[in-house]
């Protein structure tokens, strides 16, 4: 396999992760599931590694074979500018709403996803939340003394 | 920022048939506050007459940012908002978070520690089966079944808020250990429960299982099989049912749980009543276990001796200056984690709950993703009600077990 793709192997208190490159993802998940067994996507998730540009994002995708009892982690390194690359939802179906969440979260495009929506945020919500620069918020919490105060600077979908 | 917008048939549009288009078959909303949907899930449903043609899951009304809270925080203050996330499985999500730091910094675990771990885990597990049981029968329109669950799943709260203060989220799994050692009277409460909660469950099947209601409502409705259970990620009793035979207690053993015989109850008809007798059969087989582990129950610390991870305990607090430093450096700045990344799964009662948990060497976790079994196992929604009634999508989302806080975090 390791001559077909460009991959890189670390392990790391037992576990093994590969390095795969974002354009070779789709190839070297399909040979992961056809010629070693590995039948399901656990999860599937990414790293913000900001103010790195390249590369900015990790993802991650974690593979279990169910025969062999194994598990493997995929890293895909991916630059911080319009991130983008192919879904694996033909492989593994349950991808869906990881990529959705992921592209929710991060604002990482899948190219041909069948149903590219937020799933967590709402669908008019502006940011992608677990991006390292975007800012953690807060509600303020309101009291009887200062409640009117808050409420009226408070951000509400007014009538 | 906030401009109204609303959601359009045409932003729908590839996930309905076309025949909703030409208005043949009816759109419906079913949720967000509808009571059989278990939390706040929002379901669009496609139908032609009473049949359901598409069913198109809308989550994220208990979306809480726990992830994004959790980079904010010390390891050992994330750790109280792993409670949040499945609040039927308040215990298990401890147990993974902590069993994820202690793999990072290869803490080690005292065998007391990994023993009570074991009972509360396995003691909670029951407590989530018997909330899945009570609100499943009350779908089905069996409402004393529900108030039975829950006067036995009282039970079990009292037992985790004698160790831990609280009836939910105690957080009493710690890095290292335990936050204290169980007080005398639990070992007595827990035989207790042991001596009776048999006959509990036969009276629960006494109730359901030859129920020709019960039965007529269950049987053949929502068949997973075995190849869709793996393509689609299904962990749990929900794959159980199915033909799955995978347990992470079994796979890959973790908290010491090679030591204890127990079964894996599976089946292959893979519909609503297999995953109704699963669940009946594990609740059986975790009362194996903490049998089992309350006879070796052995005195012996709960926490780790690592005073870098683990607070000294507060009565050296007065006597000895390096514990008091100890204590400061924990309570202020945190522990400093090793760099790198791990992934940590355990069998939480709906299936495979995973941490992966990376750092970059500081006191804050850099990130924090949970492969929640709800969120997995809420995707086949739509593949087990196709072609079924509205009534039975009922019973459908409650024999996928799913909370809506672990699904949304």
């Amino acid at each position: 396999m390791a001559g077909r793709f460009s991959i890189e192997a670390s392990q790391f208190r037992g576990e093994t992760s590969l390095t795969v490159m974002p354009d070779q993802i789709v190839d070297v998940c399909r040979s992961l599931r056809d010629d070693f067994s590995f039948d399901m996507l656990s999860g599937q998730t990414a790293v913000d590694y900001w103010p790195e540009q390249e590369p900015r994002f990790h993802l991650i995708y974690q593979l279990y074979s169910l025969a062999e009892n194994l598990r493997l982690r995929l890293r895909v390194p991916l630059n911080g500018n319009a991130p983008s690359l192919s879904t694996i939802e033909e492989i593994y179906p349950n991808a869906n709403w990881h990529e959705r969440e992921v592209f929710d979260m991060f604002g990482i495009n899948f190219e041909g996803h069948s149903d590219l929506r937020r799933i967590l945020m709402p669908y008019d919500w502006e940011g992608h939340p677990l991006r390292k620069d975007y800012p953690l918020g807060y509600e303020e919490v309101q009291f009887s003394f200062n409640y009117d105060e808050i409420d009226r600077r408070k951000p509400y979908a007014r009538e | 920022m906030f401009e109204k917008t609303e959601v359009t048939l045409d932003e729908l549009r590839h996930l309905v048939s076309d025949r909703a288009l030409g208005g043949d078959t009816v759109l419906l909303n079913m949720g967000p506050q509808h009571p059989s949907t278990h939390g706040v899930l929002r379901l669009l449903l496609e139908l032609d007459g009473e049949t359901v043609i598409n069913c198109i899951p809308d989550i994220g009304f208990l979306h809480t940012g726990i992830e994004k809270n959790m980079e904010a925080k010390t390891y050992i203050k994330a750790a109280v908002m792993t409670d949040r996330l499945d609040y039927l499985n308040t215990v298990g999500n401890n147990l993974v978070y902590c069993l994820a730091i202690e793999k990072l910094v290869e803490l080690d675990v005292p065998p007391r520690a990994q023993v009570i771990r074991v009972i509360l885990a396995e003691l909670q597990r029951i407590a989530s089966h018997l909330v899945w049981l009570g609100t499943q029968s009350l779908d089905l329109a069996a409402m004393s079944v529900f108030l039975y669950c829950f006067r036995e799943r009282e039970w079990i709260m009292d037992i985790i808020e004698m160790c831990g203060g609280q009836r939910m989220m105690a957080t009493f799994i710690r890095p290292g250990g335990l936050w204290r050692d169980v007080p005398e009277e639990f070992e007595d409460a827990v035989r207790q429960f042991l001596k009776i909660f048999p006959a509990r469950i036969d009276e629960y099947e006494a109730l359901l299982t030859k129920n020709p209601l019960f039965l007529e409502r269950t049987r053949w409705i929502g068949v997973l099989s075995r190849e869709d259970a793996i393509r689609w990620g299904v962990t749990g009793p929900s794959a159980r049912a199915s033909g799955v035979n995978f347990d992470l207690r079994k796979a890959q053993p973790y908290s010491g749980y090679e030591q204890y015989e127990f079964d894996i109850p599976t089946h292959t008809d893979g519909d609503t009543y297999v995953r109704y007798s699963v669940r009946i059969e594990e609740m059986r087989q975790s009362l194996r276990i903490v049998q089992q582990a309350l006879d070796k129950l052995a005195d012996g610390p709960v926490r780790s001796n690592n005073r870098k991870f683990v607070p000294p305990p507060r009565s050296e607090l007065g006597t000895s200056m390096e514990a008091v430093i100890h204590h400061f450096k924990l309570w202020t700045e945190g522990f400093l984690v090793p760099e790198g990344a791990v992934y940590v799964p355990v069998e939480s009662p709906r299936g495979e709950l995973g941490v992966y948990l990376e750092s970059d060497g500081g006191p804050k976790p850099y990130r924090v993703y949970w492969r929640t079994p709800s969120f997995v196992n809420l995707q086949v929604l739509p593949l087990l009600s196709k072609g079924h009634f509205v009534a039975d999508l009922v019973a459908l989302i409650g024999t996928i077990d799913i909370v809506l806080g672990d699904a949304d975090r």
